[in-house]
């Protein structure tokens, strides 16, 4: 099947792929198969995983939809990183900063999802899979 | 020796010589910026046409539009108006244009008894506005160049949000469409509220089979309340990237006048300048031939002691 990670500003991934599997909110992961029902949902900032015949790859993805229709999957992010783009330190940097941020007040809603996306960085980048 | 006129000349030839050399340089570094503005602009094209796909889809899975962007005002009291115009001039009538569109909309909405906000992007609008002591309600700085997804957020976060809270009921949007490298058009475009669903699946080309029964998760409002701010970045970011190919599409134009402008002077001070130099040079001779000729025989005796003043020099 057919799989498109589009992002405002390019697209990070398009390819035939045998497998996907995203995370929604609310819902847990869900792993789409050729065939899948339409489908559309909400997916939280996580990882996306796209099982093909050259190998598995694994996107960060932060915020965004999932549309699937015929044989064809499309991600829409907000950022959609795939493992090799992400900067680690950078990432890390995030993390330490959003921490803080979080500790000092952890009504701070930006800082929570700022230290969920640096998370999600770093989980992919060293390529585990969050649970 | 050159005479006062001469002198004068040369040194405006020479001024216009350098500013044609920086006009020229502007009109090449604009012709490679429209080409990467294009390249942004192509490259944010499926995003926005998968989210207004979505939106079709979801249309058509029934999602319920009380979403609180899609308020239609019985009465508007006060028009959001957004301009996007760039941070530097020599570009033309590209910001001229924005703003008389966006001065007319303030207009039209005062004569309906209606108040307005002012969301201006670009340090050219924020000028004029401020300059007339209009109030602004938000301004952007040095985004209108090169705008990123995150610029468009930001301040379509702030409209929604002016939206939402009901301290606006319609926002209107002026901007400069790119149409071609040869056209680009000032277009004035409804951002909020959004009328229907349907004018949204009318108005963009996406790609939605709508035939299709999806399955919704959360639900279809719920995907539809996530969804729709992205939508109004995603339009904006769009505007945002138009308006900036045509900034520097503008500047391209702009610059290559002033260029062929500069030339033309330079062949009119040239042709001047020469006249001026014949001019001081006849007076020159007339002089010598008169002294000469006030010397009587006496020059005449010394002109001929020089070779070249005696005829068939065959020494």
């Amino acid at each position: 099947m057919q799989v498109e990670l589009v992002s405002p500003e390019r697209i990070t991934f398009s390819g035939e792929a045998e497998t996907v599997r995203v995370r929604t909110v609310g819902g847990g992961e869900i792993q789409f198969q050729p065939g899948h029902m339409p489908f559309i949902g909400v997916l939280q900032v996580s990882a996306a995983k796209v099982v093909s015949s050259e190998g598995d790859q694994i996107f960060a993805i932060h915020q965004g939809f999932v549309q699937v229709s015929g044989d064809k999957v499309t991600i829409l992010s907000d950022v959609s990183e795939r493992k090799e783009d992400i900067d680690v330190p950078r990432a890390e940097a995030a993390k330490a900063k959003a921490a803080a941020a979080f500790e000092a007040d952890p009504g701070d809603g930006d800082a929570a999802s700022a230290l969920r996306r640096a998370q999600v960085r770093l989980d992919v980048a060293s390529g585990v899979l969050p649970a | 020796m050159p005479g006062a006129k001469e002198r004068e000349l040369r040194r405006r030839i020479g001024s216009v010589q350098s500013t044609k050399k920086i006009t020229r340089a502007m009109e090449l570094i604009a012709a490679t910026r429209v080409v990467k503005a294009m390249n942004r602009a192509n490259d944010a094209k499926p995003y926005a046409t998968q989210v207004t796909g979505v939106i079709e889809n979801l249309t058509a899975g029934g999602a319920q539009a009380s979403h609180p962007l899609l308020r239609n005002a019985e009465k508007v009291e006060r028009v959001g108006i957004i301009a996007i115009t760039s941070d530097r001039g020599l570009a033309g009538s590209y910001n001229a244009a924005v703003i008389k569109a966006a001065e007319r909309q303030l207009d039209a909405a005062r004569t309906q008894g209606a108040d307005y906000s002012l969301i201006l992007i670009g340090k050219k609008a924020i000028d004029y506005f401020s300059f007339r002591n209009y109030k602004i309600e938000a301004q952007y700085t040095g985004m209108s160049d090169t705008p990123t997804y995150e610029n468009a957020r930001e301040v379509a976060n702030t409209v929604v949000d002016l939206f939402s809270k009901g301290e606006v009921d319609r926002v209107e949007l002026a901007y400069t469409e790119f149409v071609t490298m040869g056209t680009q058009k000032v277009t004035v475009r409804r951002y909020l509220p959004l009328v229907a669903m349907a004018t949204v699946a009318a108005e963009g080309s996406g790609s939605g089979e709508a035939i299709a029964e999806f399955a919704f998760e959360p639900s279809p409002s719920g995907v539809l309340e996530s969804l729709l701010p992205r939508y109004m970045e995603s339009r904006l970011y769009s505007a945002m990237l138009e308006a900036a190919a045509s900034e520097h599409a503008n500047r391209q134009r702009a610059m290559k006048a002033a260029t062929d402008n500069a030339e033309d002077l330079i062949i009119k001070l040239s042709r001047e300048m020469n006249q001026a130099r014949q001019a001081s040079i006849t007076t020159e001779i007339m002089e010598i031939v008169g002294g000469a000729e006030a010397l009587g025989g006496e020059a005449q005796a010394i002109m001929q002691t020089i070779p070249e003043y005696t005829e068939g020099t065959t020494v």
